[in-house]
């Protein structure tokens, strides 16, 4: 049985600092390809709409590096503080149509706007978490749930300018020039790169701070971490702020790679297709969500795409159709995942870590951390 | 006054629908605590047989009304008793896989609907005598509204029956206590969470039948956006408690359409979660929901 101290103790002695340096290496390079990919117009085959530098494909990429950003924010809350959100959606929408609503404001601006937004993010991230925490366990859910859909009707009816069905664009001239136009996608790109960056390091200090561990700790055992004096409450308030706070931001990159907002990205289906991410890279583990958003982004977009090749056309109808839809091969994949994997492709890719000597309770890094149920003890237990 | 009763018995048949779903919700998480987000697409699969079975017909008669309804219940059953055998059962005693599995299972379905038959509406014609209103206090009330408050009646009767009077409601009023206990004692839980799984799934079903000759027709997505006011009606009801499911259910479809209509369109939706939040804050274990123990 884990304590909590026992996770603060072994996530301090297993922080990354004492990893090999061959891995922040492999790190820096990716992080410099990803960043000059924009320079290279290779075609890699199918893979992507057209060459590597063309706006189909840096869009495709830009809103891939997007989504793994906002998979880490929740996994912040739900790896890490085992609070599954299912309305996380609210939040990125939120960021991200408030940001587009102010901006056309004409005595706002862009700036002026997008700071604004996400302040306002954080007030309502503040109130919707103050209010949903009031449950714990599945109540939780269910109410994050509720208070996203309150956004996705008022969005889908088009109040406080939102534009209902067909969403809201920026108005002429409201972004700034360099992010204007298909030939300026690679700044747009380049901006979802840095916001990734951003979001994964302050993700990645936020868990190794005290509070974060006490998150952790959380996660593992509510009652017993608030029997050590643990204001739970407040810990978990501060999780879900500033992991909220952080996907609205993620929401406000969205608007600019994407020219505006769409109703799509508030509805219920993109709060569970965040949590399916999360679950499918492994929970628990931050690069194992951006690695899911990543991977979940591009299938949704990319399989669209499969369904119209030559291969799959000359299928018999019984396979063919079902492939027509992207999210069945996804919640089928997603099913399959649960049953065979359940720690997320992260168990698999990760490197696992030797139990240290006299340190038998160590689970190995792939075994993902999973938020105990039964921290909640039964309605009648 | 004639405007008010017809959208009152509206809401109160839009009420009875949520209760269908939301009942079979609150049973399967009293008994088994998963919280099953497939039962939304179980209810448009049925919906989508009840209109494979009333299409054909441009005035169908009463039985192939209940024909229908009969294959929707029929078949929502048996989706959720298959769901529980190959999906819930082999995560058994964890709960969030078995909820994220449902998740996944919940998008494939309704995705299949849709490659299948296309994302648009598909209109069900309905029986002559569901078409036409009755006179109540002076108000034109149509027949859809009756059918679905005597379903969700019945329903509710037949729920507190097999609950109070058969030995499986027994087993499951003794395994939402405790259900290991009840295993120790050598009975088989294992047997009445299929049961109740299959319950679900079949009141599901039936509500996807009524769902789609109430609307007057049948979308992939019909489901998924009940089962949102169903979880709705279970937090503001209490997790697990029927009878809070049921009075849940009446307050929410009454004032979702009261202020739908009175107020603009769209916001008694929105009202419905400002309910919601004011019941986290007063009361969070919901009307009739139990305080839980901490240890």
């Amino acid at each position: 049985m884990r304590t909590p101290a026992s996770v603060q103790r072994g996530l301090v002695k297993r922080g990354l600092v004492k990893r090999g340096l061959v891995k922040r290496a492999a790190v820096l390079l990716l992080v410099v390809l990803l960043a000059l990919a924009p320079f290279t117009n290779r075609n890699l085959g199918g893979l992507l709409p057209g060459p590597i530098n063309s706006a189909g494909s840096l869009q495709l990429l830009a809103l891939m590096l997007v989504a793994a950003a906002t998979a880490v924010t929740l996994d912040v809350m739900f790896g890490y503080t085992g609070l599954l959100s299912f309305g996380h959606a609210l939040y990125f929408g939120f960021g991200c149509y408030s940001t587009v609503v102010l901006s056309n404001i004409s005595s706002l601006g862009f700036a002026k706007g997008a700071v604004l937004a996400i302040l306002l993010t954080f007030v309502v991230a503040l109130a919707g978490n103050a209010a949903s925490l009031r449950l714990t366990g599945i109540g939780f859910s269910m109410a994050t749930l509720a208070l996203a859909q309150a956004l996705a009707i008022g969005v889908e009816r088009g109040f406080l300018r939102s534009g209902g069905e067909v969403g809201v664009t920026y108005g002429f001239g409201v972004l700034p020039g360099p992010f204007v136009g298909i030939a300026n996608t690679r700044n747009a790109y380049w901006l979802a790169l840095a916001l990734l960056l951003a979001v994964y390091a302050l993700c990645w200090l936020a868990v190794r701070t005290e509070a974060g561990h006490v998150w952790q700790a959380i996660r593992e055992n509510a009652l017993r971490t608030r029997v050590l004096g643990y204001d739970v409450y407040v810990f978990q308030l501060g999780a879900g702020t500033i992991a909220c706070t952080l996907a609205g931001a993620c929401g406000a990159v969205y608007s600019v790679v994407m020219g505006g907002a769409n109703p799509s990205i508030v509805v219920l289906g993109y709060s569970l297709s965040l949590v399916l991410m999360v679950a499918l890279g492994g929970r628990g583990v931050l690069w194992g969500a951006a690695l899911g958003g990543v991977l979940y982004t591009y299938l949704n977009q990319r399989l669209t795409a499969l369904s119209d090749s030559a291969t799959v056309t000359g299928l018999p109808e019984v396979i063919r159709v079902p492939l027509t839809q992207p999210n069945f091969i996804l919640g089928v994949l997603f099913i399959l995942i649960i049953l065979f994997l359940p720690a997320g492709l992260a168990s698999v890719l990760g490197i696992r870590r030797r139990p240290r000597a006299g340190r038998t309770d160590q689970k190995p890094r792939g075994a993902a951390p999973v938020p105990d149920d039964r921290r909640e003890p039964a309605l009648d237990g | 006054m004639a405007t008010f009763i017809l959208i009152a018995v509206s809401g109160l048949g839009l009420g009875a629908l949520y209760f269908l779903l939301a009942t079979g919700l609150s049973l399967i998480f009293g008994l088994m605590r998963v919280l099953s987000f497939a039962h939304g697409a179980f209810l448009s699969v049925a919906a989508f047989a009840s209109w494979l079975v009333l299409r054909s017909d441009d005035s169908p008669s009463t039985w192939r009304l209940a024909l229908a309804l009969l294959a929707a219940t029929v078949l929502g059953g048996a989706l959720a008793f298959v769901t529980e055998l190959a999906i819930i059962r082999p995560l058994k005693g964890r709960e969030l896989e078995q909820l994220l599995a449902t998740v996944g299972l919940g998008l494939a379905l309704v995705a299949l609907l849709a490659a299948i038959w296309g994302p648009d509406e598909h209109l069900i014609p309905r029986t002559q005598w569901l078409d036409s209103t009755s006179s109540v206090l002076g108000a034109p009330i149509p027949h859809t509204r009756f059918l679905l408050i005597v379903a969700a009646a019945l329903v509710m009767a037949a729920i507190r029956l097999l609950l109070s009077r058969s030995r499986y409601g027994l087993i499951i009023r003794a395994g939402v206590e405790n259900s290991e206990m009840v295993s120790a004692l050598g009975i088989n839980v294992k047997r009445s969470f299929t049961l109740v799984f299959t319950v679900g799934g079949m009141l599901a079903g039936l509500g996807g039948g009524l769902a789609g000759s109430y609307y007057g027709g049948v979308s992939p997505y019909l489901g998924d956006g009940m089962l949102i006011f169903s979880f709705i009606v279970l937090i503001i009801g209490g997790l697990g408690s029927i009878v809070g499911a049921l009075v849940a259910a009446i307050v929410l479809g009454l004032s979702q359409s009261l202020v739908n209509f009175y107020v603009q369109n769209g916001i008694g939706d929105i009202f419905v979660v400002v309910l919601l939040v004011m019941t986290l804050l007063v009361r969070p274990q919901g009307l009739l929901g139990q305080k839980e123990r901490l240890v």
